[in-house]
């Protein structure tokens, strides 16, 4: 595999033709209210970018094409969002460390990428259905299975414009869920108010901490979309389940929960699905 | 000079030997010589008949062998009178005045060998005669586009029609591309066959949604229905399928492939009532809740005629084993979990079970698939020729390799990219007769690790010569492989590469992916489909729209530079189908360069990519015979939905030809323009 080259230098126009960036969680998905609306944001710039730290290609028989086309996509924002990426790379929790971890944010964090059904996504961590008692044998099936430790669903943040991926196999109950979703975003909040501070999670005054995310007392209330597609709020069915059936989580505004998420379950209800 | 026409697919072929010699063996020939000589020049639009006539002359010389002499003398004077004739224009009616000699059963019959969908639509543009004679006696009606005609006409022109195969949403709708109440209902196709073909005896939908209303109508306004086959729908819950199970007197298949199925309870397979034994085929693989296992046992037990029985994962190896003993005779079989409830003897008895089906060449399911219970189909590995384990992350190479030794006749096989570049040379090794390889990705949270790369597929293409039909999730890919590829494997008529970064360069030369791209356009002269990946500059374009003349579909993703890119391939596939592209630069320019191309395709597929609002407007008002859907969604707090400008970039275009105009079900989040 290639070695990830880091760019020398952003301000190369050609590398910033053909840069690609992270975008705002907006393409095809009807969660996100994004600040800024307009032109300037809409889900198709964004969709376009990805989480690359560099993907040019170096050599000579690679000639930039004619700048028209390309600089269309530039973000007319570009240094803002450059900022607010450095400040996701620093929140991160020792993600970019490895040289890996391009190829493997570039791998997932798009809409309908890979291209493969919904069903083929969570194979490996889809638990059995049938066993209550399993025996040895079965164990012995589900071993290379529960090696498979991990589940990442995406989670996004009402006022956020970044989404976070977070495992949910990593925690066995609810309240843990909660902790982590509380810690993963502070340091996005705390960066999103000052782009240029970033890097010390602690800035102390300034931290907000999420609270009553479980139990509609806080501010903020975690709420999650299942395998069919419905919203449904955090904490209702055994923590096997919802492990089972999570397939993105966000944590929602309490004052926006009676117009967003349950107009939308209405409105799917009422298609008669 | 004529080669004698090779069937594209062998089941287009109708063995003349099925149809009764209503008029003689002798006549029985020639109607089969000439269905094939209408394949050959009907699809022609401008062909000289005297030419025709000659040469098809020559062709009938060339299948002497094939037919009777008194067939061939009952040839040549036809065609000389077609010589005499004139020449052939497509709605001249003297251009088959040959045929006018011929009666109207005489030319069904002929038409009884044309069993593919295109050549009985060809056939039916020749003469007024002929599109008359060919509507009644259709049997088979295919609907690509569910919303490029209204059920109504359909059913108007082909009232002799037996089964009926609809597709709906667009492909991309598979990757939660397209939003969720977008359309495709299958309710009013189900509804005005009720009333105006009630034979109707077979139904396949595709990527349609399917009430369970539906599902009650259609059970209950068919007497004579036998077969039903739902692929990706969704819509409807284990309720609907009680109702197939307990109204559908006769029923022979019900497929359920990839559906969203809503879990109501495991009572429905117990609806099959006990009259029921003519079922051949029950496919339920997709269904998440548990059934009544020994309502299962006692309808497979009383189904003799049973051939395909793919189980769901809540089936354990019990289960199998008791059904396994009551259907010896099944040819297909998805084995449920494969891993047992309880601390059984289950291994041997699953060996005594698998050794008792001799005629299973059709393997699939295992979801949880302990290796020790893996070595219990040993013994009939050697006679499958289909093999899908892509459902099985719990099965470790080394028995995968274990058992793929023994396949050696294996045509189709689908894993999981966990079999690694190791397991695909054990596959090239051992299964010649490879001709479908699908490689799906097993990890796609994962780590990153190279799990298959452009080794593997070298080594199949170099191992297996046959294949011809390739899916294949990898981490990376080089031009040299992909040229090496082409070279080894000439005959693809798929080949969907999926490089999982999507703009990921060749890693050794750091260059574009188009030269190995482009050898496989230029190599495989009958690919028909064809899926992009990788970095893509507008050269791999270029390619495509010189050299992929027979493409149907093409798969497009963050890939090209410029307008130009698109234009290529529109300008150059002349046979292009369905072209579906995202995150592309392609804009308005090239979307409005070929406008008339749309018209020749069944539909186009454009999102995040640089078309603008007035782009799609231009194209609407240009070609009213498309409809151009544009889909927006947006918050409800979103105030920019109202009266977004013409320099708007639409998120998601959607363009078909139809002869409906506007759909009338659209949801308010699409508009036609």
């Amino acid at each position: 595999m290639a070695e990830e080259k880091k760019p020398l230098d952003w301000n190369t126009a050609e590398e910033k033709k053909l840069e690609l960036r992270l975008g705002l969680p907006g393409e095809g998905e009807d969660w996100s209210p994004s600040p800024e609306k307009g032109k300037k944001f809409t889900p198709l710039e964004a969709s376009l970018s990805l989480g690359h730290v560099s993907k040019v290609p170096r050599s000579n028989n690679f000639t930039a094409s004619p700048a028209t086309k390309r600089e269309a996509f530039q973000q007319p924002k570009q240094l803002e969002f450059m900022q607010l990426q450095k400040a996701k790379e620093k929140a991160c929790d020792g993600l970019l460390q490895n040289s890996s971890h391009a190829s493997r944010i570039a791998a997932t964090p798009v809409v309908g990428w890979p291209p493969i059904r919904s069903f083929r996504k969570n194979l490996a961590g889809a638990p059995q259905l049938s066993t209550e008692s399993p025996n040895e044998s079965s164990k012995a099936a589900k071993k290379p299975e529960n090696e498979r430790k991990s589940l990442f669903v995406k989670i996004n943040m009402d006022g956020i414009p970044i989404g976070r991926k977070v495992d949910i196999k990593a925690y066995d109950s609810y309240d843990k869920l909660s902790l982590a979703v509380d810690e993963l975003f502070q340091g996005l909040m705390a960066a999103q108010m000052d782009p240029l501070a970033l890097g010390t999670p602690k800035i102390s005054q300034e931290k907000q901490v999420i609270t009553g995310l479980l139990d509609g007392t806080g501010e903020f209330t975690l709420a999650y979309e299942d395998n069919e597609g419905d919203r449904m709020l955090v904490g209702d069915v055994p923590w096997d389940m919802f492990v089972f059936t999570a397939k993105r989580l966000r944590v929602l505004k309490s004052s926006n929960l009676s117009t967003s998420s349950l107009g939308a379950v209405s409105r799917k209800r009422s298609n008669g699905s | 000079m004529i080669e004698a026409a090779e069937p594209e697919n062998s089941r287009e072929w109708s063995d003349p030997e099925v149809h009764e010699g209503r008029l003689g063996p002798i006549f029985e020939d020639f109607a089969f010589f000439f269905s094939r000589v209408l394949v050959l020049f009907c699809p022609q639009s401008a062909v000289d008949l005297r030419s025709f006539a000659c040469e098809a002359g020559a062709a009938g010389n060339s299948c002497i062998k094939d037919l009777s002499l008194g067939c061939v003398l009952f040839v040549v004077p036809v065609l000389t009178k077609l010589e005499v004739e004139s020449k052939v224009r497509e709605k001249n009616f003297r251009c088959c005045g040959a045929m006018t000699y011929f009666p109207d059963e005489v030319v069904e019959h002929i038409f009884d060998f044309l069993s593919s969908h295109r050549d009985r639509n060809n056939v039916s543009t020749v003469c007024k005669a002929w599109y008359l004679v060919e509507q009644l006696s259709r049997l088979r009606v295919f609907v690509g586009n569910c919303y490029a005609v209204r059920p109504e006409r359909v059913m108007a022109r082909f009232p002799g029609m037996k089964c009926l195969t609809v597709k709906g949403k667009p492909h991309f709708a598979d990757f939660n591309l397209v939003p969720h109440d977008w359309g495709g209902d299958a309710l009013p196709w189900i509804e005005t066959a009720a009333r105006c073909c009630p034979g109707l005896e077979e139904l396949r939908l595709k990527r349609m949604v399917v009430s369970d209303e539906s599902l009650e109508l259609l059970a209950r306004a068919f007497p004579n229905f036998k077969s039903l086959v739902l692929i990706s729908c969704e819509g409807f819950s284990t309720d609907g399928l009680a109702e197939i199970a307990t109204h559908c007197r006769g029923l022979r298949e019900l497929d359920l492939q990839e559906n969203e199925v809503e879990d109501h309870g495991r009572q429905w397979l117990s609806c099959f009532p006990d009259s029921c034994t003519s079922l051949v085929s029950l496919n339920f693989a997709c269904l998440k809740g548990e059934v009544n296992t020994s309502a299962l046992e006692r309808l497979v037990a009383r189904c003799q005629n049973l051939r395909c029985l793919k189980l769901n994962r809540a089936i354990s190896i019990e289960s199998l084993i008791k059904i396994l003993a009551r259907a010896p005779n099944l040819v297909e079989l998805g084995t449920g979990s494969f891993t047992a409830d309880h601390r059984t003897e289950a291994y041997q008895n699953l060996l005594n079970a698998f050794y008792k089906c001799n005629s299973i060449r059709n393997l699939s399911g295992f979801w949880d698939a302990a290796p020790r219970y893996l070595q219990a189909i040993y013994s009939i590995c050697s006679s499958l020729t289909v093999l899908n384990l892509s459902y099985a992350p719990a099965i470790q190479v080394n028995d995968l390799i274990k058992m793929i030794r023994h396949c050696f006749k294996l045509q189709k096989l689908w894993v999981l990219d966990s079999i690694g570049d190791k397991g695909l040379a054990a596959v090239a090794c051992a299964c010649k007769e490879l001709q479908e390889l699908r490689v799906f990705p097993s990890d796609v949270y994962g780590t990153g690790i190279a799990a298959v790369t452009e080794e593997g597929l070298v080594a199949i293409s170099s191992g297996c010569p046959k294949l011809n039909s390739l899916l294949y999730f990898c981490h990376q890919m080089t031009n040299a492989a992909l040229i090496t590829v082409a070279k080894n494997c000439p005959h693809f008529t798929r080949f969907r590469l999926c490089i999982l970064d999507p703009v990921k360069p060749d890693p050794i030369s750091n260059e574009p992916l188009d030269e190995g791209f482009g050898a496989i356009v230029k190599s495989c002269k009958d690919l028909k489909r064809l899926s992009l990946s990788g970095l893509l500059t507008d050269k791999v374009f270029l390619y495509i729209g010189m050299y992929a003349s027979r493409l149907e579909m093409l798969s497009i993703a963050f890939a090209g530079e410029s307008d130009k890119g698109m234009v290529y391939v529109l300008n150059g596939c002349k046979n292009l189908k369905k072209l579906e592209i995202r995150d592309s630069p392609f804009g308005d320019a090239a979307l409005l360069e070929n406008v008339g191309k749309y018209e020749t395709m069944r539909s186009l597929w454009m999102s995040s990519c640089d078309v603008t609002q007035g782009g799609c407007k231009a194209l609407a008002a240009k070609m009213p015979r498309l409809n151009v859907e544009v889909i927006n969604e947006r918050e409800e707090s979103d105030e920019m939905v109202e009266n977004p400008s013409d320099m708007h970039r639409v998120e998601k275009m959607y363009v078909y030809r139809t002869l409906t105009g506007p759909r009338d079900d659209a949801p308010d989040f699409v508009w036609t323009f």
